[in-house]
């Protein structure tokens, strides 16, 4: 399978999806007379495909454990029956979009049958029941004719689907991720870069966002990256819940696998189909998230096949339209309101890992990725070594979406916004604090000084890290988030004066509650933090006591 | 030569540039696949097809180019590179274009396997989970190697990497099951005493009876290196995935191979990228990394040890920074540590293995061995901290808590990762030393340990009971 890239009146020039040697001039050419196109219909939901929506476990029966050339997979399953349920009935004037009827693809998400988007007309005639992809379920009466309904439909991954309006971003997504949520949120169709050198933890960031976000659809796109990692994530998601519905985690992802030995131009169609997916649930009404890792090899892709249609080169190699095609992919996030005669919202976030060379973000991906995106968490090689995951620099990132989040927190803890910018404040202060320490030694520093430094290890140790694989800490919802930092600066707020009064910074430090407040993050629910609290009051009441005797 | 092997010959060559040879007039040639390259002498070597046209072919030789003139004869083979495979190859050694160097015949048999190997099915792929025990503590205790995982040493010239990979390949083993591996290696422009070196080590221990060695040494043809690696994986993949061997696959020097890829690349005249390499250097290195691993179903393992030198000690050099794109994980070796007397000289902190989390624990290791690990990255990487500010303020100008981190970072490097090239720690040993080491640390400080395991591990508690 191929596809046509460049086209002159003689000759077409085709970028092939499979392996190429053993291929000879002379070879016959059979053009489909359709672009790209993505099947959609029930049957995606809980797959993996790949960059071409060939199902790998189909394939995996078919032709063993290596992928052999040739093998024709047609994406959806046509001999599999659906049980349809019809929402419209006979006479129902129906426009692209409106939702003909449902069916319970997996026991926790329901696929939304829809009228294509450029057909509109009356319903002649509907059915529920049992059905295959392709087979009739309906007859709408359109000015042309009648034309008969499936639940199967294609659409041009190269190609937006069409939406009746964008609406302003309303909600973060909600990660239970600290650092993500708290302080560099994403919000709920909005596209944001993750860029870090290898062993920056870029793979572990977003495969935690799948796992724990508060998305309806998740769509990982593996683009050019390693097979034993989507091994891992289709053994392990099957066995994970979700903490909302407390179902699989399975039933609500999609994963385009298109790992680094295979063919590099299916990398390059790997991305456009992942988020024309994305934008298929999106239309249903869902909120979607995707994620692809990582765009960098998507770039190479791109550069391969321009080298060898000899354009001429821009930056590092790649050809001159990157920019361009990067903007296309993330214009593509977006909260909608999509076709049809109700009014229904759903969003597509973005969420891109890119690779670059030597860790050097002036690289060309990762500077034109930042023009387009909203929230950058700049991954930083320092931190990954110290085992301080996720390794997402306070200092370096932004987010766009700060106002919007901002009105989230605030429904819940209407002092968060407060907490949050002193937190920020101190993190920012401390770094310069450290910066004359590594000149004059720590001890040189003033206590006040050292109060922060110690408050800032504090919030890294306690509220920034977070381990994927502790069983409590893995999650953190977002009420735990808002009373965690409450109470760390609580803590700086109690102890600050006892410093200015004189109490040297070792009995601050030696104090047993330090210890209770770093570990917090490991125990569950809100309780263990109002014990602390509690504790904490008790141990600074008396520091202060034992300072006032001994003047 | 027989009719059958006849395939289309011509002596057409029109130009011959290092090592690529243009041959025209051709028909019915296909992408990839073998060349038989005679010169008049009647020597002869092989190469395979870069570019195909209608009339003309780009064919890359892979042996010696030079003193070859336009008179060759080019035998097309209409079949990609192939090599009989069969039980017999175990014990063998062979140049780096499959030609037996141990004074035995050439291997025979019907069964013939492209070394350009298939991609693994990601959906068929088992998730490598296995502990492996290496008997290094550098490695064992915080980056540990699972089987199936592709983990690579980045190192520079005149480091132990040889010691170090020939000590890994004799002690690996999972623990409890005393199970071997079979070692294939796969040299890529060594010297020879360096090749040498690994066949006395593999014949001291016996394991020369259960490896395949694959040698290009610095002075045989470069772009023969192009195919070393992928004769090594195809062997590799035969061994684990039809015989059900857990095989251990040792690469060296990967830098070398990149090396005769970027000389094809720029004789081909692409547009090169970074350092003169091609841009498709992440997919060509992926292609022989990503055949490592496990396949659900199927009893053996592949599990990768390349090795690269990195020119000038410099991680961001195109080889070894796109390698742990692909790697799972990287341990590094230090010119600094090295010259501190400290053998293995592993710096645990920028290594990395990213498979560590799903061999270990409870059933494999023990409950508090990911826990350790994490203390030991914290309090080592506060350690050298501490010593970069002892150069500034000296000793004197550190807080108490600095010292005591310096102290650790010392006894770290001496007791935990300094061991003998013949030394065998088991697991427990490993984590005990640590134990021993964090035990100088306030109790306070081990934030990274939960308060179970510290109740249960740490010495001041167990001498309790």
């Amino acid at each position: 399978m191929g596809e046509i890239v460049r086209l002159s009146e003689e000759t077409a020039y085709i970028q092939c999806y499979e392996v190429t040697s053993g291929i000879r001039p002379g070879e016959p050419v059979i053009d489909t007379g359709t672009p790209l196109v993505a099947e959609l219909g029930p049957g995606i939901m809980s797959t993996i495909v790949d960059g071409v929506q060939r199902s790998e476990t189909r394939l995996w029966e078919l032709t063993g454990p290596f992928v052999t050339r040739g093998t024709n997979i047609i994406p959806l399953d046509r001999e599999k029956a659906w049980p349809f349920k019809a929402k419209v009935k006979a006479g129902d004037k129906v426009v692209g979009g409106d939702i003909l009827g449902i069916v319970q693809e997996t026991p926790s998400f329901e696929h939304r049958v829809m009228v294509p988007p450029d057909k509109t007309g009356t319903i002649k005639s509907i059915k529920s029941g049992e059905f295959k992809v392709e087979e009739i379920i309906g007859e709408l009466e359109t000015a042309e004719g009648v034309v008969d309904l499936r639940m199967m439909q294609t659409w041009p991954v190269r190609h937006s689907r069409p939406i009746e309006e964008k609406l302003p971003l309303e909600k973060p997504l909600i990660t239970g991720q600290r650092v993500i949520d708290t302080f560099f949120p994403v919000a709920k169709g909005g596209a944001c870069a993750i860029p870090g050198g290898f062993g920056t933890g870029k793979t572990v960031t977003l495969q935690q966002i799948s796992k724990w976000s508060d998305a309806d659809v998740i769509i990982l796109i593996g683009c050019g990256e390693r097979g034993n990692e989507m091994a891992d994530v289709v053994t392990h998601f099957p066995q994970l819940e979700d903490p909302k519905s407390g179902r699989r985690l399975m039933e609500r992802t999609v994963i385009v696998a298109n790992v680094s030995n295979m063919p590099v131009s299916a990398r390059e169609a790997s991305i456009y189909m992942g988020v024309t997916l994305a934008e298929f649930y999106r239309d249903m009404g869902y909120d979607v998230a995707v994620m692809a890792d990582s765009t960098s090899r998507w770039a190479e892709a791109l550069r391969d096949i321009s080298g060898r249609l000899e354009e001429i080169p821009a930056e590092a190699g790649f050809p001159a339209y990157l920019s361009d095609r990067i903007a296309q992919i993330y214009e593509r996030a977006g909260r909608i309101v999509t076709l049809g005669s109700e009014r229904r919202v759903g969003s597509v976030t973005i969420l891109g890992a890119v690779s670059p060379p030597g860790g050097d973000f002036s690289e060309p991906v990762t500077t034109h990725t930042l023009r387009y995106i909203g929230t950058f968490w700049a991954l930083d090689a320092e931190l990954a070594y110290r085992r301080h995951f996720p390794a997402i620099n306070w200092l370096r990132s932004f987010t766009r979406y700060m106002d919007i989040a901002s009105r989230w927190w605030s429904q819940l803890d209407p002092a968060w916004e407060g907490v949050r910018a002193q937190a920020l404040r101190l993190l920012g202060e401390a770094s310069e604090i450290e910066e004359t320490a590594r000149i004059i030694g720590e001890k040189a520093l003033p206590d006040e000084q050292r109060l922060i430094l110690l408050l800032a290890e504090m919030l890294r140790e306690g509220f920034l890290m977070q381990n994927a694989y502790h069983e409590v800490d893995t999650y953190c919802e977002a009420e735990k988030q808002a009373a965690l930092m409450k109470v760390i600066i609580d803590f700086y707020d109690h102890v600050e004066p006892l410093i200015r009064k004189g109490i040297p910074i070792e009995k601050v430090r030696d104090m047993g509650v330090v210890t209770e407040l770093l570990r917090l993050k490991e125990r569950k629910g809100l309780e263990p933090i109002e014990e602390v609290r509690g504790l904490m009051r008790e141990q600074t009441d008396q520091l202060a006591k034992e300072y006032e005797v001994a003047v | 030569m027989t009719i059958e092997e006849a395939g289309l010959i011509y002596r057409t060559t029109s130009e011959i540039r290092g090592p690529i040879l243009m041959v025209e007039g051709i028909k019915d040639v296909s992408y990839d696949e073998l060349v038989r390259i005679r010169r008049s002498t009647g020597e002869e070597v092989t190469g395979s097809v870069l570019d195909v046209s209608r009339d003309w072919a780009m064919v890359q030789c892979f042996g010696d180019t030079s003193g070859m003139d336009l008179n060759v004869t080019i035998r097309f083979t209409g079949e990609a590179l192939k090599i009989p495979i069969s039980e017999e190859l175990i014990g063998r050694v062979f140049s780096g274009s499959f030609k037996p160097l141990d004074h035995m015949p050439a291997p025979l048999s019907t069964d013939l396997r492209d070394v350009n190997g298939g991609t693994i099915n990601p959906a068929a792929r088992d998730v490598p989970s296995e502990f492996i025990q290496t008997g290094l503590s550098a490695i064992d205790g915080m980056n540990s190697l699972v089987r199936g995982q592709k983990l690579p040493i980045f190192s520079e010239s005149g480091l132990s990497h040889n010691m170090m990979a020939a000590q890994i390949a004799r002690q690996a083993t999972i623990p409890g099951r005393e199970e071997e591996f079979a070692i294939v290696f796969g040299a890529m422009g060594i010297k020879n005493e360096e090749a040498e070196f690994f066949r006395e080590e593999f014949e001291k221990t016996g394991a020369l009876s259960k490896s395949v060695m694959i040698l290009n040494l610095a002075n045989d043809p470069p772009i023969e290196r192009i195919v070393t690696p992928r004769i090594t994986q195809t062997i590799a993949e035969y061994l684990a995935f039809d015989l059900g061997m857990h095989v251990l696959v040792i690469l060296t020097d990967m830098t070398n191979y990149a090396e005769a890829l970027r000389t094809i690349s720029i004789a081909r005249e692409e547009i090169p990228t970074r350092k003169g390499y091609p841009g498709y250097l992440y997919s060509d290195l992926a292609t022989i990394y990503e055949r490592a691993g496990r396949i659900q179903g199927r009893p053996g393992s592949v599990t990768l040890m390349p090795i690269l030198t990195m020119p000038a000690g410099d991680m961001t050099h195109p080889v070894p920074d796109l390698t742990g794109y692909i790697t799972e994980g990287q341990l590094i070796l230090q010119r600094e540590l090295a010259l501190r007397g400290i053998y293995p000289p592993m710096n645990p902190l920028p290594s990395l293995s990213r498979l560590m989390k799903d061999g270990i624990g409870a059933e494999t290791t023990r409950e508090d061995h990911a826990d350790v690990a994490n203390q030991l990255y914290l309090a080592y990487g506060e350690g050298t901290r501490a010593r970069g500010l002892v150069r500034i303020v000296g000793e004197v100008g550190l807080s108490e808590r600095e010292r005591t981190w310096l102290r650790f970072a010392e006894r770290f490097e001496n007791e935990f990762v300094k061991q003998g090239p013949y030394e065998n720690r088991s697991i427990e040993q490993t984590l005990d030393i640590a134990w021993n080491l964090l035990s100088m640390l306030p109790e306070d400080d081990l934030i990274r340990v939960r308060e179970s395991y510290i109740k249960k591990y740490h010495p001041a508690y167990k001498s309790e009971r």
